[in-house]
């Protein structure tokens, strides 16, 4: 079977690993501990939560827009490794989220960081045309809408809060948390 | 923190041998201040090994496409450390 093993990257991340390993600074069981509370706990399904929160209680999305963390730690996040840093869209203003120096973001809200984050076209692209990157995810902004990128350049983390779509007012708080996607959350889609 | 929000700073322009945050892009560009976030270690001394590192206030610091590019009407928010940075 050719699986994931196979990948040169793969390969390396695995060698840096067993140099770690003998050198005594962690251990195969270490490693995967690690791993799988990241990944059986990190999913965009928690950035969801906390917007739709923020969507039906205004004391909540003043908390999230002024200290991520704080209102992170009520929703039962606590301990962050980073600062949250949360950017709500408007009527005016629609947010993206980028880093051009690797892949920075809020994993532990947002899930695993998905292929195109990662790569160069969209870290390049995204600070230079986003207009045209948005568009090519499907995204039409009005002229009169502007465009505010973030690089995530330091230990901060970027989050959009995004505008609540028309026509959800009867919606109970899980309802509105299944409508905000990962994508919505990076600013890469409208709801 | 030496510069509260709304302050008009530039990006230092050098190009240093040695890792740094400042993406090139940015570098020698003028932009405002849109907030203090932290004090943290700064990187380039982190990377190098320096013990202990400096500890500096790091800054949303927002640039105009136009300035940039040369092209465009977004902004460009970027997250700079204080040493990367020379005031009005």
């Amino acid at each position: 079977m050719t699986g994931h093993d196979d990948l040169p990257a793969a390969a390396r991340a695995r060698r840096l690993e067993e140099r770690l390993i003998a050198a005594g600074l962690t251990s195969d069981d270490e490693i995967d501990a690690f791993l799988t509370g990241l990944y059986t706990s990190a999913s965009p399904v928690n950035g969801a939560r906390m917007a739709a929160r923020a969507w039906t209680d205004p004391r909540y999305r003043d908390l999230l827009l002024s200290d991520g963390n704080a209102a992170a730690a009520e929703q039962g996040f606590e301990g962050l490794s980073y600062q949250l840093r949360v950017v709500a869209n408007t009527e005016n203003v629609h947010n993206v989220i980028v880093c051009t120096l690797c892949s920075c973001y809020p994993v532990s809200l947002l899930g695993p960081s998905p292929g195109w984050y990662k790569s160069f076209a969209y870290r390049s692209r995204t600070v230079r045309e986003p207009r045209a990157v948005l568009g090519e995810f499907g995204v039409t902004l009005p002229d009169t809408v502007q465009i505010s990128v973030w690089d995530s350049t330091s230990e901060a983390r970027y989050m959009v809060l995004p505008l609540r779509p028309a026509g959800t007012g009867g919606l109970a708080a899980d309802e509105l948390a299944a409508i905000i996607t990962r994508n919505g959350l990076i600013g890469t889609a409208r709801l | 923190m030496r510069y509260a929000a709304g302050t008009t700073v530039r990006v230092r322009a050098a190009d240093p041998d040695h890792h740094t945050r400042v993406p090139r892009y940015v570098r020698g560009h003028t932009g405002q201040v849109v907030a203090a976030l932290g004090r943290w270690p700064l990187p380039d001394d982190s990377a190098r090994g320096i013990t202990p590192p400096r500890i500096e206030t790091c800054y949303a610091v927002r640039f105009s496409a136009g300035d940039l590019w040369g092209t465009g009407d977004h902004t460009v928010t970027v997250d700079l450390w204080e040493s990367y940075l020379d005031g009005p």
